[in-house]
């Protein structure tokens, strides 16, 4: 893994001069995941010009506003639909999408599963921080079972989505969970994801100290780093744990890695098929 | 041109067909969109037809993720259109408000049926007319055009998508149920001499490029994704490279630039027809199918010797006030005949609001003729409610 000073990543990546400071609370993991994204598509030697960042509503979601690149800040839930647009008519483009767990399994659910199910070849970075912090703590579709939030004050009754199981579910193609503390990892997976023709998902478990962590007593950024940590199990360590000892764990790593006929190279033979046969 | 040349041009097309038939030829070259009756047509059409010019077909989820994709697309440089039908069109509306915010040119047609809710899928109605003004939150002005037969249908979507590239704006065709299924012989006009608009493009270099650049016609150029311009879009509001702002003084820019981009063009957008309205002692005024009904009533009054006559908007929004104005000037009553109650009736009396103070004078009235059974309005309803109202 090649290693280049954080200068460069901010003057060759960043809108550096027009729209910094960032609007993220301290202790926030997007910063971390912002700079995994910018490594690995310095690593790709990806043009800037030919990449396109786009994004629903949301914490994660601000991150285009940050980046050199084609962004696009769209509507909430709504990012893989615009990116699919996108997709489909320049699919010389390199389009990668930044949402969270509600942006893209709550109010975007449908918009995710179908993305999957064409396998449409779009890079989701999913940043999971279990809340809606954006609009001050309600609770998402993965906030766990029991838990405080603004809109759960007596803790949450709703079972969780484990969004890499659903992504696989409904038929992607390139599917990796990590979480922020392994910044490293983070950075190869969404490497993968990105070099990965077809639709990848690349979820990364985040620490939201100022409103989940506090709502739920799980300390500072620190802490919930250490937490991550302690309770992120690779998948060789994950196949070996006992049952009774997987409660409380994440399963991080490559959970799918295959090829499917990809959705805009089938459309593309679609219309030789068509022009041809004229 | 020879006669048998002439005549190889005439085509008997549904309503639907012209305005698919109408959109590629103006250049639209990706549709994404999903079925909804009875506008499904559109989408078919543009499946079989798209891929054979190189264009790009889609068919998604929902009407949120269509307008979503023609937005994105739009962005990417496409000339980009969708169709649906009333509840397609409410699930849009957030949609629709987001590419007049961010100025993305997109056309979308709303084939009308009965409503409120699911209502009558297969027979038409004209309540959506307000629907097009006020359907997105916030305020932004609209651009809406209505025809009133198949041959027309062809040359609004054309000039649906001609406005949008210009005013780089959501632009809405509206149809009527019968209309998009009607057939009817048409003769479509010489492509060659059809005026296509396409979006201006910036000139000058990428590092200089504002997206949102202010200039006195409220017009600027609109760059692509992957073209080397990068530069960012977003529903929040902006300054003028495109970035979110808190700041009154931006916001206000922005606020006057999407409403002044439409009034600075009246003359452009507005669009009538009128009908015997020289001499007419008795106006109609009356848009789509319910124009084609009031043309047949104007002229079974003149052949009784009544001096009737017809003003029909082919742009609905922005209201033609000031044409409203002139030609109803000298005239005695106004009926005002709509498949709803009354959308058009009481923008005709705003309009008139200041012309004639019509409810206190009793010789001069504006009269509603409503139907939103799922019947059409026809001459004689028309004919018979200008007999009752002496």
């Amino acid at each position: 893994m090649q290693k280049i000073p954080q200068k460069i990543i901010h003057t060759r990546y960043l809108r550096h001069r027009k729209k910094f400071p960032h609007v993220w609370c301290p202790g926030c993991s997007n910063g971390i995941v912002l700079g995994a994204i910018m490594r690995a598509i310095d690593e790709l030697k990806w043009k800037r010009s030919n990449t396109a960042m786009v994004s629903g509503i949301g914490c994660s979601s601000r991150m285009p506003v940050y980046v050199d690149f084609n962004t696009l800040h769209s509507l909430h839930g709504r990012a893989i639909a615009y990116a699919t647009g996108i997709k489909m008519f320049k699919p010389e483009m390199n389009v990668m999408v930044v949402t969270g767990d509600g942006d893209a399994t709550a109010i975007g659910g449908n918009h995710f599963i179908h993305a999957a199910r064409r396998n449409i070849d779009l890079t989701v970075i999913l940043i999971n921080n279990y809340i809606y912090g954006m609009t001050g703590g309600q609770y998402s579709p993965t906030t766990p079972t029991g838990d405080i939030a603004t809109t759960t004050p007596y803790g949450n009754i709703d079972p969780v989505f484990d969004i890499c199981e659903l992504a696989m579910g409904a038929g992607a193609t390139f599917v990796a969970r990590t979480t922020a503390y392994h910044a490293l990892e983070a950075q190869s997976f969404i490497k993968q994801a990105l070099e990965h023709k077809g639709f990848s998902l690349v979820e990364i478990i985040s620490a939201c100290p100022v409103i989940y962590g506090k709502l739920n007593k799980k300390g500072d950024a620190i802490a919930m780093m250490n937490a991550m940590k302690k309770n992120a199990v690779s998948l060789k360590a994950w196949e070996k744990l006992p049952e009774d000892k997987l409660k409380g764990k994440i399963k991080r790593g490559i959970l799918r890695n295959e090829i499917r006929p990809e959705y805009t190279d089938e459309y593309a033979k679609l219309v030789q098929k068509v022009q041809g046969g004229k | 041109m020879t006669k048998n040349n002439i005549e190889s041009k005439v085509v008997l097309m549904q309503g639907n067909e012209a305005v698919a038939r109408g959109a590629i030829d103006a250049g639209v070259n990706f549709f994404a969109g999903y079925p909804i009756t009875p506008s499904t047509e559109i989408a078919e059409i543009c499946s079989v037809e798209l891929p054979k010019r190189g264009g790009k077909f889609i068919q998604m989820e929902d009407e949120i993720a269509s307008i979503s994709a023609i937005i994105g697309a739009s962005l990417a440089g496409a000339k980009t259109m969708t169709a649906t039908s009333g509840p397609g069109f409410s699930l849009m509306q957030e949609g629709i408000g987001f590419a007049k915010m961010t100025e993305t040119p997109c056309v979308v047609v709303n084939v009308m049926r009965g409503g409120p809710s699911t209502g009558l899928p297969t027979k038409p109605s004209q309540a959506d007319i307000m629907q097009t003004r006020w359907g997105n939150h916030g305020d932004a002005p609209a651009i809406v055009l209505y025809p009133d037969s198949v041959l027309e249908s062809y040359e609004l979507a054309i000039r649906a998508v001609n406005l949008s590239e210009k005013y780089r704006t959501c632009v809405v065709l509206l149809l009527d149920e019968v209309l998009g299924h009607m057939r009817e012989a048409v003769t479509l006009p010489d492509l060659a001499k059809v005026k296509i608009i396409n979006r201006i493009k910036p000139t000058i270099p990428p590092e200089w490029y504002k997206h949102y650049e202010d200039n006195p016609k409220y017009i600027h150029p609109l760059a692509s994704y992957g073209e080397g311009y990068r530069f960012h879009v977003t529903g929040l509001a902006h300054d003028a490279y495109g970035f979110p702002t808190n700041r009154a003084d931006e916001t206000a820019v922005m606020m006057e630039r999407l409403d002044k981009k439409i009034k600075h063009h009246l003359n452009d957008l507005v669009q009538i027809e009128s009908f015997y309205m020289d001499d007419a002692r008795t106006a109609i005024f009356a848009a789509g199918i319910s124009a084609r009904a009031a043309k047949t009533a104007v002229l079974m009054a003149r052949k009784s010797g009544k001096k009737v006559g017809l003003l029909r908007p082919l742009t609905i929004w922005p209201f033609p006030d000031d044409a409203i104005r002139k030609y109803m000037k000298n005239v005695r009553n106004i009926f005002v005949p709509e498949l709803n109650q009354g959308q058009l009736l009481n923008e005709v009396k705003r309009a008139m609001g200041g012309v004639w103070n019509y409810e206190s004078r009793r010789s001069r009235k504006i009269i509603p003729i409503q139907k939103n059974d799922g019947q059409l309005i026809t001459p004689a309803d028309i004919i018979n409610k200008m007999k009752e109202v002496k």
